[in-house]
């Protein structure tokens, strides 16, 4: 589904075109003032998350546990322990952001990418280059997905820096209960960064579907970020329990897992094989749909 | 998505796609769909199918393979069901016990407060063991993980949730007796635990027989079925399954006899073999995290509070073990008598509360307020319990799905897994 398996097998020339057109959709995405906008808040998020811990814990370590807002299962993962360890803010702001401020803003995106285009009355111009609806999707699809690595970075730098400013940095204790060093604890940021960024892959291929289906770009958004919030009221439920393991978000705290030593596995694969499913699903079904669509705007 | 990329370029560039193309596409994400769906759904079913062929083997030869089996090195992820039939025990008794955990002096890191969880629902628990001096078990939650650790003299807990430790030196008696005892035998809270139970309980009032075979976690093994002959009790059947190779048991399946979803669901769903590395032992607390010494915990909570804990705190740590709890009944506390044999056998206790069930609406009469247990237990006591009466007298039963216990308005308790009629045929038999 991705863009370089169709280039691979393609002439040059295709290639220079396909690459072309990411470029200036990447250029498009990224130059925006409200692709800032988003990634402003959501850089906002762990900066608020380390100075309320810090006020309260008063910046001192070992003041840490008793009072640090999660020490009673409260707060999002990881919060215990932001006062020993700088770098568990950057856990914890993920944690705090995956549920839905980050789907939140890959919504906006993706339910953007195309209905925004035909709402604005420039879909029948891209359609004009010779480049094909389907390229024009996958395109549409691989510029959301940076988006999606983009604002988990922006969550995850500036967790970095910020529990950095706060607080003490240094060796880290997993959730197993041993010690990794710093170094290692950074290694295992930057992959949780990734298993978060892939855990909206799947939610971007919905965001791209619902908006091949109307051609206003906020009734996209609206209707995106409507599926979001109802898959997150859904996963509370506990008697729709058979229905959890088809829902996208079912894995997503499995990012965790990565803090385990040794690392458990099983979840973070049974997330990527969930991802990819809805990616092919949805990817497709949008395809289908944008295919054979009437494009008058 | 190749082979449809042309009939895609026309239809983009000038053909309008006919009705039957537009429809044809909707076939890719509706394959995409059921292939998605049977592999999300049917996984699981079809990773548990598929007996393995292996040689016969008697349930003498097989019990004799797992007492011979000395596998000192072993790790792992086990998976605990586990279905009393009470929806939610572990609430339950924390309004019966004292809450150590969140009170004062206490330690969320405490075992005994952590292991009481396992007695509903299901939990992924990661096991490694290497030799008698270095065990750890973890209770595995969302994004945090409750271990204990015990390497040479120490033992530690660690709850990664609130970040808090536990610290207890070996020897110490005082708490936790239970998973000290589990981790002097080598692998904890195993099913190999849970199965020396099982077989120590077999005698004449017990069919064992070898039940064909099975893949568990990915060996293969057979499967000892282990039935009670006569009847009156709850337990059904109980499933061992008993690694071919090296004789540990892997799986445990506790089913009562009134049917339906096993009672204790318990067997590795990954296992290895190897020696686990050191460090996995190895726990050293990081600074800002809070360390509970055992001594210091003990010192703090007043001896009475603790006592109502002790039965129920014992109950989780290889709770799979569910008729243990029986067992330990039986065995175990101040002025405990056993009535009858094998898996029929009843417990009494004298509790010497007089008022039987200090209830206020159970019907059970005489419940003069005895206090022994705060006004919302009794109301909790109230909802499970059934009224009896027979030749004893008259009492309440409390059941579960596996153990029942009549507790009588003179204050006998008399408990076991056994159904409703053999608890009280056993207390007429006491009159």
């Amino acid at each position: 589904m991705s863009p370089g398996d169709i280039t691979t097998e393609r002439p040059p020339p295709r290639v220079a075109a396909t690459l072309g057109l990411l470029r200036s959709e990447l250029g498009l995405t990224f130059r925006r003032l409200r692709t800032f906008a988003l990634l402003g808040v959501l850089a906002a998020i762990p900066v608020l998350i380390g100075g309320v811990v810090r006020i309260e814990t008063g910046g001192d370590p070992s003041a840490g546990s008793g009072s640090g807002g999660g020490a009673d299962g409260g707060g999002p993962a990881f919060m215990a322990q932001i006062s020993n360890n700088g770098l568990f803010l950057v856990f914890t702001a993920l944690a705090a952001t995956l549920p839905f401020f980050l789907p939140l803003t890959v919504g906006v995106v993706a339910g953007d990418a195309i209905a925004g285009e035909a709402s604005a009355g420039t879909l029948r111009y891209l359609l004009v280059a010779p480049a094909g609806r389907t390229r024009l999707l996958l395109v549409k699809y691989a510029s959301t997905l940076a988006f999606c690595l983009a604002a988990t970075l922006t969550v995850a730098v500036s967790g970095l820096v910020t529990g950095a400013l706060l607080f003490p940095v240094g060796d880290l204790t997993t959730i197993s209960g041993t010690r990794i060093d710093y170094s290692e604890g950074l290694w295992r940021a930057l992959l949780i960064a990734l298993a978060v960024a892939l855990s909206l892959v799947g939610f971007a291929a919905l965001g791209l579907f619902v908006s091949t289906l109307t051609s206003s770009g906020i009734a996209a958004m609206a209707g995106t970020v409507g599926l979001l919030v109802t898959v997150q009221i859904l996963t509370t439920i506990p008697q729709l329990d058979a229905v959890h393991p088809y829902l996208f978000s079912h894995h997503w705290l499995s990012f965790a897992d990565l803090m385990r030593e040794p690392v458990l596995w099983e979840n973070l694969y049974a997330n990527l094989r969930l991802q990819g499913f809805y990616a092919l699903l949805f990817g497709s079904a949008a395809w289908a749909r944008f295919a054979g669509k009437d494009i008058s705007a | 998505m190749a082979p449809y990329e042309s009939a895609q370029r026309t239809a983009g560039d000038e053909d309008r796609p006919t009705g039957r193309r537009r429809v044809a596409r909707y076939a890719v994400p509706a394959a995409v769909a059921g292939v998605a769906a049977a592999t999300i759904g049917l996984v699981p079913a079809l990773a548990d199918s598929g007996d393995p062929d292996l040689p016969k083997i008697t349930a003498q030869q097989l019990i004799e393979k797992v007492a011979a089996s000395d596998q000192q090195q072993i790790s792992g992820n086990v998976k605990i069901s586990t279905d009393l039939g009470l929806p939610s025990l572990a609430d339950a008794a924390a309004s019966f016990a004292p809450k150590g955990g969140d009170g004062d002096g206490g330690s969320a890191a405490a075992p005994d407060q952590k292991l009481m969880e396992l007695v509903t629902g299901t939990h992924t628990l990661r096991v490694a063991a290497d030799g008698p001096q270095k065990q750890k078990l973890s209770i595995l939650d969302d994004a945090a993980e409750y271990s204990i650790i015990r390497n040479g003299s120490d033992v530690w807990a660690y709850d990664s949730k609130s970040d808090e430790a536990f610290h207890a030196e070996d020897g110490h008696a005082g708490k936790a007796p239970e998973q000290d005892r589990g981790m002097h035998e080598g692998v904890p809270a195993t099913p190999k635990e849970l199965a020396d139970e099982i077989l120590k309980a077999a005698d004449e009032t017990t069919s064992v027989t070898v039940d064909g075979t099975a893949s568990v976690a990915g060996r293969d093994a057979y499967q000892l079925l282990v039935e009670p002959k006569g009847t009156g009790s709850t337990v059904g059947s109980i499933r061992i399954a008993v690694d071919a190779e090296n004789g540990v048991p892997l799986k445990f399946t506790l089913s009562p006899s009134s049917g339906g979803k096993p009672v204790v669901d318990a067997g590795f769903t990954k296992v290895d073999f190897a020696k686990p590395a050191a460090s996995t032992f190895e726990f050293k607390p990081g600074k800002g995290t809070k360390v509970t010494e055992a001594d210091e915990l003990e010192r703090k909570a007043p001896k009475e509070l603790k006592e109502p804990k002790g039965p129920l705190g014992e109950l989780p740590f290889g709770q799979p073990g569910g008729d243990k709890n029986g067992k330990n009944g039986k065995n175990g506390k101040g002025g405990a008598k056993v009535i009858g044999k094998g898996w029929s056998s009843v417990a009494v206790i004298d509790s010497g509360a007089k008022g039987g069930v200090p209830s206020s609406g159970s019907g059970s009469g005489s419940g003069s307020g005895s206090g022994e247990l705060p006004p919302e237990a009794g109301k909790l006591l109230d909802s499970f319990g059934d009224k009896v009466t027979g030749k004893f007298g008259s009492g309440t039963v409390f059941s579960t799905r596996l153990v029942n216990a009549l507790m009588t308005d003179d204050g006998k308790v008399y408990i076991g897994a056994v159904d409703k009629a053999t608890l009280v045929k056993a207390a007429n038999s006491q009159k």
